[in-house]
């Protein structure tokens, strides 16, 4: 395993390695080197096994991260390969010539994160969502809970018989409907 | 889309209101006799309710131990039936997203008058736990009408047969009427389907 | 090898020689919610589409909504049959991502646990595939016999479908008093089922002839395609993740890992009635063995404010479908940052079938697709 990172370090310049676990480790690879990285684990290393592709939205830092998790059938290893796009135009290389199972993990994040992948047949095909017009739903600003309050009508709350709750209402009817004020604002956010 | 599915969507997807091709009618109401004939259509319907095999979702199975030797249900004369056209009694089982959404509507309209609809499952009281996901509905009886809900996540197969115990009830009593209903107020359930449903293309009554 | 996904340009769509039809969702022969659009010619598939997302709820976006603890009644309702192998994936993820250390006996009881889910899902299927060519009866007994599984279940867990037993921890509650002696009951029920599906199905001379050498398998799609679990072991590749990456006590018992060598569906249903048998001896050896006390839970204080340190993970664990893995990515504050779902009927359902289906005709598609053991809620999430 040490061997191998010291590969990947001098010919793809890989940054930021981490052992999670005995046989795991993570890399993280330049946009521009990741195809040539994943093809030389693929080809030379025995890595055959592609076991996931996804992707993550980092909103703070203004940028998309892909990972590829890549197993070794034959000495039970794993290695993780990560990079970052830009989030104002992505698009990232297409793999689909060398796993044709990549095309379905490909076709749903082009529909669940927008992020374009040329070359890869049948991408702009609906995965999961039919009629669907707003922005893709996986990305950080996409807010579920108003979506879903507007656009499907939700049964109001049930209202409380609790002991308490009916005699502060009684007695002290100014608090009590203060309090209740500040409870639906903070349950709101 | 290529050209060739160009060419599909012409011969797939054609004008519905076209009166040559598809019967622009609407559903009409079935008013009720108020004789013993009535009462005994109600007590003959009360005791074959056949039901649409449809698995829209987690429900389905605890459908399917029902049919088994312990729970067994056609002791109540109640039997799974493969297409719409044949079955009075429509069990959705579950959470329904928008997809589903569109054969469910599809399929009830279909079935033949007087029918009936059984919410099983809090998905489709008040959307469950799935409240607020952007492609689950929150209340079922906006968009067809229901008229026995049965609670839990998964109700047993003995509370679905308490389900059908009440259901039952309330057709011999004379207020299964669901189908009426949806014949009266046809222009609000298709204002709400047509709502969250975007891409509509079918016709506006499929029977 | 030839590329797959054509377009309809080789087929002319005008002559009258082709048909084009949707077996949707609401559809006798397709278990779960899945729809298939197909281009026949005659009886026989030209090409086939797969469309999915009937059950498409969001949860790796609800999942980012809810705290650590209020993540695991959602996460059991991914995979209907068999839903203790998706709490048991995240509370492995969020005790490996936080640190902290389960009883001994705590891991005993998740195999348990893990097993008998397998065994019931593993059980219906055998049922479901012979009633996709029409023998019926075995689909009654299947589902009947899972029921007194269930049994079991409810007296160990307290629910029948959904458990939510498995926690970040550990498990809820001990075993109750006399719980062995019940199971055994009916670990003895399924074996006699077994031995009648062996007579009934396999010594079938309509189930032989119409699923020997349908849908074979070649050894060299293994890789392209990501296949694993029993479709894979059915082509003579022996990939077990009980065997490779052994989690919790899994290199304490001893079994041995079955493989066959033809890879048509009849091979894939032996080896999952196999499987069975080994799911039983796994559970015998499990009572066996067990340590007799001790703690179960490992305490957690303030569960409601629990913040994770950053980091990332993958875990994996072998269902009775195949390799199901989950992804988790935390930031230092109270709710997961990203949570992937990976299972295994991903790749088998969309760009396997629609290799497979080529070929076959219109009567044997729902065999061939049943015996991939397909489910759809775990592509869509």
């Amino acid at each position: 395993m040490k061997e191998l990172i010291e590969r990947l370090r001098s010919k793809f310049n890989a940054k930021n390695i981490k052992e999670q676990r005995k046989n795991f480790v993570f890399i993280t690879v330049e946009k521009k080197d990741l195809e040539g990285c994943v093809l030389y684990l693929k080809e030379f290393e025995g890595y055959g096994h592609l076991t996931l592709l996804t992707a993550l939205d980092w909103i703070e830092k203004d940028q998309f991260e892909l990972v590829y998790h890549l197993h070794n059938y034959f000495n039970k290893t794993d290695v993780s390969v990560k990079t970052f796009i830009d989030r104002k135009n992505p698009t990232m290389v297409s793999i689909n010539n060398l796993w044709a199972g990549a095309r379905v993990y490909e076709r749903e994040i082009k529909e669940l994160f927008g992020i374009d992948f040329p070359g890869c047949p049948r991408v702009n095909d609906p995965f999961a969502l039919e009629g669907w017009h707003e922005i893709p739903p996986m990305r950080k600003d996409f807010d579920t809970k108003k979506y879903s309050e507007e656009t499907y009508f939700p049964r109001p709350g049930r209202y409380t018989k609790d002991n308490v709750a009916q005699m502060e209402e009684q007695l002290y009817p100014v608090e009590a409907e203060v309090k209740n004020g500040i409870a639906e604002t903070v349950r709101k956010k | 889309m290529t050209e060739a599915d160009n060419e599909e969507n012409k011969i797939i997807k054609p004008d519905f209101s076209d009166p040559e091709l598809f019967c622009t009618a609407l559903p009409k109401e079935v008013p009720r006799m108020n004789n013993i004939i009535q009462k005994f259509y109600d007590w003959a319907q009360a005791n074959s309710l056949w039901l649409l095999a449809f698995g829209t979702g987690c429900g389905s199975i605890e459908m399917r131990p029902l049919y088994t030797a312990r729970y067994d249900i056609s002791r109540f004369g109640i039997a799974p039936r493969p297409t719409p056209r044949q079955s009075n009694l429509f069990i959705i089982s579950g959470y329904v997203s928008v997809k589903t959404l569109k054969r469910i509507i599809r399929s009830y309209e279909q079935m033949q008058n007087p029918k009936f609809v059984i919410g099983l499952g809090s998905c489709t009281i008040n959307g469950g736990m799935y409240w607020d996901s952007y492609n689950t509905i929150n209340r079922l009886d906006h968009y067809i009408p229901v008229d026995v809900y049965v609670a839990g996540c998964m109700p047993r197969p003995e509370a679905l047969i308490a389900g059908f115990d009440e259901l039952k009830k309330r057709i011999k009593e004379g207020r299964g009427e669901g189908a009426n209903e949806y014949a009266k107020n046809f222009a609000w359930y298709k204002a709400n389907q047509k709502k969250i449903i975007k891409d509509w293309d079918m016709p506006d009554y499929n029977w | 090898m030839k590329p797959i996904w054509n377009d309809t340009k080789e087929y002319d769509l005008k002559s009258g020689k082709y048909v084009k039809i949707w077996q949707g969702p609401q559809h006798p022969g397709i278990t779960g919610n899945m729809s298939i659009e197909l281009l026949l010619e005659g009886d026989e598939i030209k090409l086939l589409k797969t469309h999915v997302g009937y059950l498409h709820r969001g949860f790796e976006k609800l999942m980012e909504r809810r705290k650590f603890i209020n993540c695991f009644p959602i996460v059991c309702r991914i995979c209907v049959p068999e839903p203790d192998t998706n709490e048991y994936l995240f509370a492995a993820a969020v005790e490996e991502l936080s640190g902290i250390e389960i009883p001994e006996r705590a891991k005993w009881i998740r195999t348990l646990n893990l097993e008998m889910a397998r065994l019931g899902a593993t059980v219906m299927g055998l049922g479901g595939q012979a009633g996709s060519f029409g023998l019926g009866t075995i689909g009654q007994w299947a589902v009947a016999h899972r029921d007194f599984l269930l049994d079991s279940f409810e007296e160990l867990t307290g629910g029948r479908i959904y458990h939510m037993y498995i926690v970040p921890g550990g498990v809820r509650y001990e075993i109750p008093e006399g719980f062995e002696g019940r199971l055994e009951k009916t670990l003895v029920k399924i074996e006699k089922l077994l031995s009648d599906i062996d007579k009934v199905m396999f010594h079938n001379a309509v189930f032989k002839s119409r699923s020997k050498g349908l849908g074979y398998i070649p050894k060299d799609w293994i890789e392209p395609f990501g296949i694993n679990g029993t479709t894979a072991r059915a082509s003579g590749v022996s990939y077990d993740v009980r065997k490779d990456h052994p989690y919790l006590i899994y290199d304490q018992l001893d079994f041995n890992v079955i493989t066959g060598t033809e890879g048509d569906v009849y091979e894939r249903v032996l080896i999952r009635k196999e499987e069975c048998h080994l799911s039983i001896n796994l559970i015998r050896q499990i009572l066996a063995k067990m340590p007799k006390s001790g703690p179960v839970r490992t305490f957690i204080p303030d569960i409601m404010h629990w913040k994770i340190p950053a980091g990332e993970t993958y875990v994996r664990a072998e269902s009775g479908r195949g390799e199901y893995g989950y992804y988790m990515v935390t930031d230092g504050s109270e709710y997961p940052q990203r949570v992937h779902v990976k299972g295994p009927s991903y790749t088998h359902a969309m760009s396997l079938l629609e290799k497979l289906g080529e070929g076959v005709t219109n009567a044997d598609i729902f065999g061939l697709m049943v015996s991939l053991q397909t489910y759809p809620p775990e592509i869509e999430r």
